[in-house]
């Protein structure tokens, strides 16, 4: 049974109407799907059916290990959005992007195609005083309806800047993640293991905490 | 596993015309909001519908039973088919932008956003809504996002196979411990009211689940505990008696709500609650300032009630510009 219903899909379209350039969607599983892996690789199966510049690649984590490598992919599922060309911008989606989340892995889809962040004038000449890599993990719920705000944000910057990689995170799917780093309200933002903070920041705020992250 | 829903977010292009003067501001983005933006756009106003969010506090209700025409819906599906509707029409919407302040500028009228974007227009109406009123006790600021939660609908699945407790037993709180009873272990509710004062639909659900909810009434939260998290919360009965110690690792606070009326502060009448003052015509003490739904002292605080509220104040503004333009 499809996952998207006709609404929906006609929703999508209309989004995928702007892609300029082509997006591939890895999307990681394994042999034996786990929880909301049958569902991720259907998402982006479906997604990739209603665009001709959008296409799926689907890996098993442990089968195509180098690459998950390659990619940092260490939990399932996952899906890397990747923009012309194969470029890796750093926008990756560990779970199921549903709910809420789904209109994130829509944004990232076209923010990859156009590889324009539509950061702010003043975040982008911010970003450029980055220096060391930052790696943003964004917890969410797919009930958490300001959480896509974050996810949105950090994939913003990912495309921005390269060293900046963002993860959008679903903490139930992932409850030791969850449990180690405290997660009892969402969005939260970890940054470099060592920044982070709750609730769905403004750009200035956001961009702020990411520089402290990458000082 | 729950069946999984796919939304599909605002689009936020049109944004807000920065210099141009608007016939008409609408500010907030819940039920009144965009029946108001549906009204004024039927109307042919020149209007920009600017909100944090689309949806508001239906965005924080799981399931709502008594919109009619609907069933049963969820807070976000309903969203969803308002901002449909709304976005059926030409108007420009700018989701995302926080309107902190609101006053006269010459004959118009200038609100500013909170990014300090500067919106003109010659009416405006306030439909900014509620937002969650904090108990004020110790612990509770300390440990906000660290177990405190004032959305039990985002927050409530990390909660999975924990124990916690939700203060207050209306219909807020009542939905909260409904949904928690999906997810926690435990469940202990909290009301300084001797009994429930939810939907009697809502309160048969929570007996339905039966020892898994304990409640407290005539029972006031005295603190919340913890270092880095909540470990748990002390209350005691009303008027005296021994303090209760609950270990739970989440307190979900739904004891009711403050106006948003900040921006409308020192310019628009308010009442002791902060709510802005209206007549039966959605009419604030500044002639072209119109305000519905929860920010205004309209009594009652529900969907639908907004959502007429809203038509209203919009049927007003027109009026209104119309008189101006003689």
């Amino acid at each position: 049974m499809a996952l998207l219903d006709e609404n929906v899909r006609s929703e999508v379209e209309r989004v995928f109407a702007e892609l300029s350039g082509e997006v591939k969607l890895l999307v990681f599983t394994q042999e034996f799907e786990c929880d909301y892996c049958a569902e991720t690789r259907g998402l982006a199966e479906e997604l990739a059916a209603l665009s001709d510049k959008v296409e799926v690649e689907t890996h098993d984590l442990l089968g195509s290990k180098a690459l998950a490598e390659v990619y940092g992919i260490d939990k399932i599922p996952a899906i890397v959005v990747l923009g012309e060309g194969g470029k890796d911008y750093g926008i990756r989606f560990f779970g199921v992007p549903a709910g809420y989340e789904f209109s994130s892995l829509l944004e990232a889809i076209k923010v990859a195609s156009t590889g324009d962040s539509g950061l702010s004038p003043e975040a982008k000449e911010a970003l450029k005083g980055l220096r060391n890599p930052v790696h943003i993990q964004v917890f969410v719920t797919l009930t958490c309806p300001y959480c896509p705000m974050a996810v949105q944000l950090a994939h913003r910057c990912a495309v921005e800047s390269e060293l900046v990689r963002a993860d959008m995170v679903e903490a139930s799917e992932f409850p030791h993640l969850a449990n180690r780093y405290g997660v009892y309200a969402v969005p939260k933002v970890v940054m470099n293991e060592r920044v982070s903070f709750e609730g769905a920041l403004p750009e200035r705020a956001f961009i702020d905490y990411l520089l402290q992250a990458g000082s | 596993m729950e069946e999984l829903k796919f939304l599909v977010a605002p689009e936020t292009g049109k944004g807000l015309r920065e210099g141009h003067l608007y016939d008409l501001a609408i500010v907030g983005g819940g039920p009144a909001g965009l029946t108001a933006g549906v009204y004024a756009a039927r109307k042919k106003l020149d209007t920009l519908l600017v909100s944090r969010d689309i949806g508001g506090q239906t965005l924080l209700t799981s399931d709502i039973e008594n919109y009619m025409g609907y069933h049963y819906i969820s807070g976000k599906e309903l969203a969803a088919k308002f901002e449909e509707q709304v976005k059926a029409y030409p108007i420009d919407i700018a989701v995302g932008e926080e309107v902190v302040s609101l006053g006269k500028g010459g004959e118009d009228f200038v609100l500013t956003t909170a990014t300090r974007k500067e919106i003109r227009a010659r009416a405006v109406i306030v439909a900014t809504g509620k937002r969650s009123r904090p108990l004020n006790v110790p612990g509770e600021r300390e440990l906000v996002g660290r177990g405190v939660s004032y959305c039990a609908v985002c927050d409530a699945p990390l909660f999975s196979g924990k124990d916690v407790a939700v203060i207050g037993a209306g219909n807020s709180g009542a939905t909260a411990v409904v949904d928690l009873i999906k997810i926690a272990d435990r469940v202990y509710v909290v009301d300084i009211m001797p009994g429930w004062r939810a939907d009697p639909v809502l309160v048969e659900r929570i007996a339905a689940a039966g020892a898994k909810v304990k409640a407290y009434f005539g029972h006031e939260v005295v603190r919340i505990e913890g270092r880095d998290r909540v470990e748990g919360i002390v209350i005691r009965p009303r008027g005296g008696g021994e303090e209760v110690r609950l270990p739970v690792q989440g307190v979900f606070i739904e004891i009711g709500l403050i106006p948003n009326s900040d921006l409308a502060k020192g310019f628009l009448a308010l009442n002791e609650a902060g709510e802005i003052v209206v007549d039966c015509r959605c009419r604030t003490s500044v002639p072209g300032v119109f305000a519905a739904g929860d920010v205004t002292d309209v009594p009652e605080k529900q969907v639908i009630i907004a959502a007429g509220e809203g038509a209203k104040a919009a049927l007003s503004a027109y009026a209104y510009l119309i008189g101006q333009r003689r």
